[in-house]
């Protein structure tokens, strides 16, 4: 009984502490809670979330993957050349999500066949990918792709007064947490972050749930890429840098352990939360963006270190 | 230097390794200390260096009582352990292996190299062994770095070396270096303890046998006055009583072949048959490659040639999902580290390899899942609330239930078990014993590999020894004696 209660405080724990910050910041700006500001909030929240979804299942396999800015900058700007070459823009999006899934599904082969180290072949794929798309681009943007709209509803439209990419988000998450919680390739992805030996004994395909898995992250990169290039009606090949450590970031703010086999996705969307309200909150506290990257640094910790005591 | 140890007693937790033990070491003897795995023999010696402190008895060395407080502590005073897994940093060359606790230093404090290495040099030349010495160790074979270890040892002056099966990895040549240097550090009056299982080596090279069973020493006989049969007979000398249940299943046809199957890193194949409703024991001592056998048949790790028949059709298991496919299952003998996520729950853990069985249409059904796996804990007896708890939360006993109960749940043909009984009480192993009847009953076949030779004879309807990677012979149920099995697992004849 005594076992259940703290499993339950650590499982809500996250949700506590984005409740809790909720209220701090409301009770020192009225404007937080205005209706226009939330709006804004969960289209800031929406890229990182579903980027983070993927980062999910990476770290689950008890893998990481640095590579999701370089996909998310690549994608994009082979989706805006497509467009510029005159490809409908919708189908661009799909295009755009083919090719995230082909980059990501690199990564997930070198590791899974190759035996290399997530961090490494990811990092050596994050510089790569991002090369490629200096060279692909000539490291210039490329802007006024369309006036198709359609494709500028899916970053910055609404739809019943939501933002379109918190739509997106919403729908991914629903997706992700039926493939995570109540199919067989979710539960071996708990398997093989739990013990990749048993799980090879008991017959399980570890390879395809950890290509499954850097290739859905990739895909999931890619359809953020998308609702940027949208918002901005450009790609720009810089785009994404350090958006690996925001959605690693949300992932262990949800109490997703880093070794592995541990954690749910319902976490990673109140810790993508959690950071997009300190971001969103801190601005409007007009806290300098200096102060800002400390205090993110500290509530990490702070996550991190309060779920170790509970463990 | 003498050693003498009385009364040593020792357990751990509430497992009695040693009962009352007592040994003799003098200077220029090769006291060879012999008994079956799990005897004690590791231990005594351990409670000896320091690793270990005895629970009771008395250690005197010339006379006076002394213990060690660590290994560190009797290597200074003249007393040197070479483990069967050597203390070698891979990453280092054989010479700093050699200097790493005792550098040598020039004049300002820093390491003198050439120091070193010509006084090793001196050292290889007078012992007659070459060794090459800038050498990173990893690179070099395991002779290699045992001598290495040993030359590190004889440097330090030790008075008494104890060598815990060192010629198990060696080639023949070099175990022939090996004696030459045990020879030579006999003849500067060292005291050797060798503990091996081969009776070949023990009765050339030995003075004085000592031989272990079950925490207590049961003789000790200069090497003229004892033969290979009267060792044997006390290494295994207990009687098998009554906690075998009866075997009721006659064998049916053969059901699996393997022919000339060479597991990777093996010298030998093996062969052998299994037939319907048979248990095949596979006994042979620790090392002898009994486990790497039963990997390479389920795919787990590779082999070089070699065919599989199942009922009549060729197959080749290149990873353990073909095996399942096949209707075999594999039961680890690494229970924590390959039969269990001690995370999951313990019917996330019985389901594992049963997912596509249960939800063919790849989604998860909750209600199908808990009863499927409360079935097969119900049935192994699991003695737990709820399948809903942390395998982790389980004792040994029940882990293991759980582990057979998620291949059980796979309805198997055949099913490799890799020592089942392991480290678990005597009540749970009655429950897996009974099991196994009813599975072979039932039509279904079972390896099993186990050390411990009751059980072996106690379940096994024929015994398949294994001497050094090779199949010495395959024993009926009524040949399978205690004597006639160790006789075949230590290269006897």
């Amino acid at each position: 009984m005594n076992q259940n209660i703290t499993e339950t405080l650590k499982k809500l724990g996250p949700l506590i502490g984005l409740i809790a910050l909720f209220i701090i910041i409301a009770f020192m700006n009225d404007s937080f809670l205005e209706f226009s500001n939330l709006r804004n909030l969960l289209r800031q929240v929406s890229i990182n979330a579903i980027i983070a979804f993927g980062m999910t299942f990476v770290i689950l396999t008890s893998g990481i993957d640095l590579s999701v800015g370089s996909i998310l900058a690549l994608s994009s700007a082979i989706m805006a050349n497509f467009i510029v070459g005159g490809m409908n823009p919708e189908v661009a999006i799909l295009a755009s999500a083919g090719v995230g899934i082909i980059l990501g599904g690199i990564n997930g082969i070198v590791i899974a066949y190759g035996k290399v180290a997530p961090f490494i072949a990811t990092l050596a794929t994050m510089t790569i990918y991002r090369g490629a798309t200096l060279v692909f681009t000539d490291g210039n943007p490329i802007s006024g792709l369309t006036s198709d709209p359609l494709f500028h509803g899916f970053g910055q439209g609404d739809i019943a007064g939501l933002p379109v990419p918190a739509i997106t988000m919403f729908v991914s998450f629903l997706i992700l947490w039926f493939v995570l919680q109540k199919t067989t390739l979710g539960r071996q992805t708990y398997a093989v972050g739990g013990s990749e030996k048993v799980s090879y004994i008991a017959g399980i395909k570890i390879n395809r749930v950890k290509i499954f898995a850097y290739a859905l992250t990739g895909m999931l990169s890619a359809i953020a890429g998308a609702i940027i290039t949208s918002r901005l009606n450009s790609a720009q090949p810089t785009a994404g840098m350090g958006y690996e450590l925001d959605a690693i970031a949300a992932v262990v703010l949800g109490g997703t352990s880093l070794a592995g086999g541990r954690g749910h996705i319902v976490g990673t969307l109140i810790g993508a939360l959690i950071i997009g309200t300190l971001n969103n909150g801190l601005n409007i506290l007009d806290v300098s963006s200096f102060y800002q990257q400390i205090v993110k640094g500290i509530v990490i910790l702070l996550a991190v270190l309060g779920d170790r005591k509970k463990a | 230097m003498e050693i003498k140890m009385t009364g040593i007693a020792k357990a751990f937790g509430t497992n009695q390794v040693l009962k009352d033990v007592a040994i003799t070491l003098k200077a220029g003897e090769v006291h060879a200390l012999m008994g079956e795995n799990g005897a004690g023999k590791s231990t005594l010696m351990n409670i000896l260096t320091g690793l270990h402190k005895a629970d009771a008895g008395v250690i005197t060395v010339d006379g006076v009582a002394t213990t060690f407080a660590n290994p560190r502590e009797a290597e200074k005073n003249g007393i040197a352990f070479i483990h069967q897994e050597l203390n070698i940093w891979p990453n280092l060359s054989l010479l700093e292996n050699l200097y790493l606790m005792q550098p040598k230093r020039n004049g300002i404090g820093m390491l003198d190299r050439k120091a070193m290495l010509a006084e090793a040099q001196a050292k290889c030349k007078e012992l007659n062994i070459e060794l090459p010495l800038t050498k990173e160790a990893g690179q070099c074979s395991v002779g290699q770095q045992q001598m290495t270890e040993i030359l590190r040892v004889l440097m330090l002056d030790a008075k008494v070396v104890i060598m815990d099966e060192p010629s198990a990895a060696l080639t023949e040549r070099e175990t022939e270096t090996l004696f030459r240097m045990m020879r030579q550090l006999k003849a500067q009056g060292v005291a050797i303890v060798y503990i091996s299982h081969r009776m070949e080596e023990v009765f050339s090279e030995c003075d004085v046998i000592t031989v272990m069973r079950d925490g207590h020493t049961i003789s000790t006989k200069p090497v003229q006055e004892t033969t290979v049969d009267e060792v044997v007979r006390h290494m295994v000398g207990r009687s098998i009583d009554e906690f075998y249940p009866d075997r009721t299943t006659a064998p049916g046809d053969v059901v699996l072949t393997v022919n000339g199957l060479k597991p990777r890193d093996f010298n030998s194949t093996i062969s052998f048959d299994l037939r319907k409703g048979e248990i095949l024991g596979v006994a042979g001592l620790m090392g002898a490659g009994r486990t790497e056998i039963m990997r390479a048949i389920f795919g787990i790790d590779k082999h070089d040639g070699g065919e599989i028949t199942l009922n009549g059709k060729h197959l080749h298991f290149k990873k353990p999902e073909d095996a399942i496919k096949a209707g075999i299952a594999f039961i680890t003998e690494d229970r924590k580290g390959e039969g269990l996520i001690l995370d999951f729950s313990i019917g996330k853990n019985i389901t594992l390899p049963n997912l596509g069985q249960v939800c063919p249409n790849h989604v998860l059904n909750s209600n199908k899942l808990v009863d499927f796996a409360d079935n097969l804990s119900k049935r192994l007896g699991v003695k737990t609330q709820s399948v809903h708890l942390p395998a982790s939360s389980l004792s040994g006993g029940n882990q293991q239930k759980v582990v057979i109960a998620k291949w059980i749940g796979l309805s198997p043909s055949i099913i490799i078990m890799d020592e089942p009984t392991r480290g678990i009480d005597i009540g749970a192993k009655r429950d897996i014993y009974d099991l196994m009847n009813e599975l072979t009953s039932q039509g279904v076949s079972i390896i099993m590999v186990s050390s411990e030779l009751p059980e072996v004879i106690g379940m096994s309807d024929r015994v398949m020894v294994i001497h050094e990677g090779a199949v010495a012979g395959i024993l009926n149920h009524n040949d399978a004696s205690p004597e006639a099995i160790m006789n075949l697992a230590t290269g006897g004849q």
